[in-house]
């Protein structure tokens, strides 16, 4: 082999090629770039010009050089250079390579096994006998010298193991040790306590060299859940220098596919061997995490596995209606909230969003009706373990819910009304609760004299309904029943959640009837009595380089070893799963330590580098292929076709490199929505698809917003019309929905939207703008769409307007609500049953909320529209009386507008005088 | 005798052609054609001009006796007078008119078709009678005669590479407009301007270039082609030639403006990449000028 300057050549005789170079100089030189052919009109005036220089007549020189490159670059290239040749070590007799094969050996293993292979190699040439050991995976027997080729064969298969070697096992392998042999140990460089033993075992049969690499090592401990955070310490065997490392969660996403869910960075004081940080992670994403790793470390030391002690159960709470301000003891979730907080993860929000969290129960504290979408996708996930728990309250017994037939969702029919015992009008007491039966989740549960239940849903009677009955009051009658519905199941309370109807939520029971539900549940970590007499199957293990892999068919471990025992062969880190839940067994414990290793001066401590031979042809070629290019660019240039006519495609593929594109006009439109919904105050219209009904409500609105404009502190921009379908409602706050017989009704996702917008204290103005030929509920075509239309709708009991609704006196005093046409039929939420006048005041004291809709067919969009310059476009009534009632349509629009956006500001007693005074009474 | 087949499939690659250039030549010419213009003094035609008094030497039978019955003098009802002019268009059809640097912009040759045909449909209208060089007949007026020269103009027959005017059955005191690159050699064109000038005939030159050929963009080592591949340049370093050439190109437009002006015709250069409207309405006027 021919070797110049580091560099050995494995073809050296190609490299006379390079004799040829100057005469590729000279040829190229004289042939000059090819010619463009133009045609060209102008030609006729160019005939017998000449170019003023010859020189330009051959190659410039710098583009000879370029090309004598390339060409040098191919030849040296296929002369096979090798950079660091490699040259001969010496040694003789029988050779012993020793490997801890541990998990800190993990991270740079392809290094040791290339480190063992070039020592085998060596041993080879040399005849040397060989054999290769690992200490965490001893052989049986004794020691066996072969030739060192068979042992390369057997490479592949030496893997590192994710355990520590056990020493009572090496001291006995090392006791049949018998001969004399070199030994060449593959260190993992951490401290050990069987270690020094082994040494000088070793040393007495002949000289041991050491190999180990001066790479860091760390390693994760498990994660703990402590102060709502998530700890996590990360451990290293040298300190001195600070450094840092990044810790990754994984876990699947809801597709169930391995994602990164979240990474924090953790910082090693410089004399530090340990460093912690915390990571506050939503609980559905903490929930979904199966294990942590130090990123960019392959090895089962940096890995930790979690399992259920880091899982907090999710509770999604929905309340039919909950925007009471300030009316937190009342609120339906109130008793719920403070019951589960301190044990399980709260979530809130729509069903739909919700869902995708996929929570562990769900809550529906009073709700009645679902959008279609809503039911079927919770009956999804009850069917895949969901537990749904229900409670019942004045809406749900209002409702036709479950009434002729059994809802899917619910676990009985129920009664129409329920019933109400000890009340002022009823002559029984308070039922208490009979005793839990023994099929009963509540059975052993003491009940506290004091729970009562004055009032209840009732379960209609049913062949099935003895079996879902799991708890009753002391006359029999249902209190809580239960329906398996595929995996999950669907529970009901019969009262409320809150402490309207019973005392149960005030009592401890309630909270101990919830975890019975596993509505919450917290596992603790347990030990070795606590596993005593279990059997846990490994679902999942760890291999050495901290890979997750499916466990198979490998035997079950007592509990006791788990609880306990380090991982070792029989026992390997991973997880482990038990009756209801999964135990995580990780290599590194809560309170694992590592240390470097101190070797005695006389051990010779090698690095693992082996100088491998580089062969540069690859590289070399690659070079030439570049200097080409680089010369066809030039080559372009210099011919004038990167720069004149028709250059287009040359100079495309130059410039392509350099384009990047641009493309962010996806979100634009939403965008602009939004902003022009929401930096003001802003009226909208349904768009029902019929043009002129939807240029009406426009001009209708319009002409609403210039009067609130003129007369009332609300400044309106100019109204927007909403596509059900594609647009966010939660801007408005109101809707002006006309009805017209043929319009479409909205798909699933629209309903669950409106639905969402109507609970969360948004209101719907529906005109079927036909008082005058229909009543209310008179079979018009436009009220029967209305009722198509409003079916899915979570809509509560309705009443037509009292006289004192707070609508009558938001800003105006009216008693009528005309529009075009003059008819009282208006609807507007009913005021609960229990409202009563108290005496001395003219108003009750009615609902607390905003109305979520309004109902009538007065057709006030008529009655208000302006066209472009201001008039009036429709005629309203006859005469003076007609601009009256236009004058009175305009005052309910504000009068609307203004309970919309105050609520039950004007129902406050507090402006009781001050009305009465105007009133003149 | 020409098979029917042969015939038909010329006919539609005519029609094909035809239709789309006289809808375009006309809806140019829309945008000058203001009405018809008569000769803004008194003569033959069907307009009526003015009243004068009658004079000695007058027929009988030219006194306007309706006017004269309003007053004491007799009055002659004069008629503006409507004599129509010859036109004679010379349109280049040689390969060099072919050329276009961008496809966006049109052939020389198309905008000269197009410049021609609709100062022939714009004249034709005002009631004068043209005549295309290439279709050798006599000026005529007329809508077929419009035909016929759409028809000629789209005739793509043996053509020279470069172009020379032909003045041929030129009358006397007609008018001429010659639209041509004028790349070629001048010395033809020179002959013929200096005939046409004997004969009194006055008119205009209108030379129609290529944006590429007054900007000459060219690099490098590269061989130039006439368009019907007879001549042939081939420089090393095109981007040297550049002031030279345009300095060439500067004195071809000085030889043709000087030319035009002892002649008495009238001259513009014209641009494929400029609007074709300005272009039409100036010789538009200068036909109107000297008319």
């Amino acid at each position: 082999m021919f070797t110049f300057a580091g560099i050995a050549f494995t073809a050296p005789w190609l490299l006379l090629g390079l004799v040829a170079l100057p005469i590729l100089w000279i040829l190229l030189r004289a042939v000059p770039p090819a010619p463009i052919r133009r045609l060209f009109p102008g030609v006729a005036l160019l005939l017998g010009l000449t170019d003023d220089e010859t020189q330009t007549d051959k190659t410039p020189w710098w583009l000879l050089l370029i090309r004598t490159l390339a060409i040098a670059a191919v030849i040296i290239g296929f002369a096979g250079p090798v950079l660091n040749p490699q040259d001969d070590t010496p040694g003789a007799g029988p050779l012993l390579i020793l490997t801890d094969g541990t998990w800190a050996d993990a991270r740079d293993w392809p290094r040791r096994i290339e480190r063992i292979d070039a020592a085998l190699d060596d041993a080879a040439r040399t005849a040397r006998p060989v054999a290769v050991v690992s200490l965490t995976d001893l052989p049986p027997g004794d020691l066996a010298f072969q030739s060192a080729d068979v042992w390369a064969t057997r490479l592949p298969s030496l893997l590192p193991k994710p355990w520590e070697p056990d020493d009572t096992r090496v001291a006995a392998w090392t006791a049949g040790l018998t001969g004399s042999f070199q030994t060449f140990w593959m260190s993992d460089g951490l401290e050990r306590a069987g270690r020094a033993a082994l040494l000088e075992t070793l040393e007495s049969h002949g000289t041991v060299t050491v190999f180990e690499s001066p790479r860091p090592i760390m390693a994760l401990r498990p994660a703990t859940f402590e102060d709502g955070a998530v700890q996590i310490t990360a451990i290293r065997a040298r300190t001195g220098d600070p450094s840092e490392a990044i810790v990754v969660a994984h876990g699947l996403d809801p597709a169930g596919i391995e994602r990164e869910l979240a990474r924090v960075g953790i910082t090693f004081a410089p004399s530090d061997p340990f460093a912690s940080t915390a990571i506050s992670l939503p609980p559905e994403l903490r929930n979904r995490i199966t294990r942590f790793q130090i990123e960019g470390v392959r090895s089962a030391g940096a890995v930790s596995l979690t399992d259920d002690a880091l899982k907090r159960r999710e509770v999604a709470l929905i309340a039919g209606r909950d925007d009471r301000e300030g009316l937190e003891l009342l609120a339906p979730t109130h008793y719920l909230e403070q019951a589960l907080e301190p044990t399980a993860d709260l979530i809130d929000g729509a069903i739909t969003d919700i869902l995708l969290a996929n929570p562990d129960v769900i809550i529906l504290a009073d709700v009645a009706t679902l959008a279609p979408a809503e039911s079927d996708a919770i009956a999804d996930w009850v069917d895949q373990g969901g537990l749904l728990l229900r409670f019942a309250g004045p809406r749900l017994a209002a409702s036709e819910v479950s009434r002729a037939e059994e809802d899917p969702l619910m676990p009985v029919r129920l009664r129409a009304g329920g019933r109400s015992v000890g009340g002022a009008m009823s002559w029984g007491e308070p039922k208490a609760l009979r005793g839990f039966g023994q099929g009963s989740p509540f059975f052993g549960l003491d009940i506290p004299p004091d729970v009562t239940v004055s009032a209840q849903v009732m379960a209609q009677p049913d062949p099935s309904l003895a079996d879902r009955v799991i708890a009753a009051l002391a006359d029999g009658t249902p209190l809580v029943t239960r329906k398996r519905v595929g995996d999950g199941q669907v529970v009901l309370f019969h009262v409320t959640a809150n402490a309207e109807w019973s005392t149960l939520p005030l009592s401890g029971l309630f909270v101990q009837m919830l975890e019975r539900l596993a509505v919450s549940t917290r596992p603790a970590r347990p030990d070795a009595a606590d596993l005593e007499g279990t059997v846990w199957v490994p679902s999942e293990v760890l291999d050495g380089f901290g890979h997750v892999q499916d466990a198979g068919t490998m035997p079950g471990v007592a509990g006791e070893d788990l609880g306990s025992a380090t991982p070792g062969p029989d026992l390997p880190p991973g997880l482990y799963a038990g009756e209801d839940r999964r135990i995580a067994l990780n290599v590194i414990g809560a309170d694992t330590t590592i240390a470097p290793t101190t070797w005695p001066s006389r051990i010779a401590v090698e690095g693992l580098e082996v100088l491998r031979e580089i062969a540069l042809k690859g590289w070399l070629l690659s070079l030439a292929l570049a200097i080409l290019a680089a010369d066809i660019i030039a080559s372009l240039w210099l011919s004038g076709r990167l720069t004149g006519p028709r250059s287009g495609v040359a100079t495309a593929l130059v410039a392509l490199a350099l384009m990047l594109p641009q493309d962010a006009k996806a979100q634009d439109r939403a965008e602009e929505f939004a902003l022009s919904a929401t930096s003001e105050v802003v009226l909208a219209h349904v768009i029902t698809g019929d043009t002129r009904v939807d240029q009406v409500a426009e001009a209708g609105l319009r002409g609403l917003s210039d009067i609130l404009f003129a007369r009332t502190s609300i400044e309106p921009a100019m109204p927007i019309a909403v596509n059900l379908e594609t647009d966010e409602l939660s801007f408005f706050p109101i809707l002006y929905w006309p009805i017209t017989p043929d319009q479409p009704l909205p798909s699933a996702e629209a309903y669950t939207k409106l639905n969402r917008y109507l609970r969360t204290g948004g209101m719907i103005l529906f005109d079927t703008r036909d008082a005058d030929i229909a009543s209310f509920g008179a079979a018009s075509p436009a009220g029967r769409k209305l009722q198509q239309l409003a079916r899915p709708l979570d809509i509560p009991p309705l009443e037509p307007i009292p006289t004192d609704h707070v609508l009558t006196r938001s800003f105006y005093l009216l008693q009528d609500y005309p529009g075009r046409h003059l008819s009282r039929d208006v609807w507007v939420e009913a005021a609960p049953p229990d409202a009563e006048q108290v005496e001395g005041m003219p108003f009750r004291n009615l609902n607390d909320n905003v109305t979520p809709v309004v109902i009538g067919g007065n057709d006030w969009a008529s009655a208000w529209a302006v066209d472009s310059s201001g008039t009036w476009m429709f005629p309203v009534g006859r005469g003076f009386a007609g601009e009256r009632q236009r004058e009175i349509a305009f005052r309910f629009g504000v009068n609307l507008i203004m309970h919309v956006l105050t609520g039950n500001y004007k129902s406050d007693q507090v402006h009781v005088p001050a009305l009465l005074d105007r009133l003149g009474q | 005798m020409i098979q029917p087949t042969v015939l038909r499939s010329r006919a539609e690659d005519l029609a094909a052609v035809l239709p789309p250039l006289m809808a375009e030549a006309e809806h140019l010419a829309s945008t000058v054609l203001l009405g018809a213009h008569g000769r803004r003094r008194s003569g033959m035609g069907d307009e009526f001009w003015q009243y004068r008094p009658a004079m000695p030497g007058d027929e009988a039978r030219a006194i306007d006796w309706r006017r004269s019955a309003r007053s004491d003098a007799h009055f002659v009802r004069e008629k503006e007078w409507q004599a129509a002019q010859s036109v004679l268009l010379w349109v280049d059809d040689a390969h060099s008119m072919d050329f276009t640097s961008d496809k966006n912009l049109p052939a020389k040759g198309d905008r000269a078709k197009l410049l021609s045909l609709a100062i022939a449909i714009l004249l034709i209208r005002g009631g004068e009678r043209v005549a295309l060089a290439a279709l050798g007949t006599p000026p005529r007026s007329g809508e077929l005669q419009l035909i016929r020269i759409a028809q000629a103009l789209t005739n793509r027959a043996d053509r020279p590479d470069y172009g020379a005017p032909q003045v041929r059955g030129m009358l006397a005191h007609s008018r001429a407009l010659f639209v041509s690159d004028f790349m070629g050699d001048i010395n033809p064109v020179t002959a013929q301007l200096t005939k046409a000038a004997d004969r009194g005939v006055k008119g205009v030159i209108l030379q129609v270039l290529d944006p590429q050929e007054e900007a000459f963009p060219f690099d490098g080592r590269t061989i130039f082609e006439s368009m019907g591949r007879s001549l042939s340049h081939e420089t090393l370093k095109a981007g040297e030639l550049r002031d030279r050439y345009l300095q060439r190109l500067a004195e071809r437009k000085d030889a043709l403006h000087t030319l035009a002006r002892r002649t008495g015709w009238q001259y513009h250069c014209h641009h494929t990449s400029d609007a074709a409207q300005s272009a039409l309405l100036w010789i538009y006027s200068a036909l109107e000028r000297r008319r």
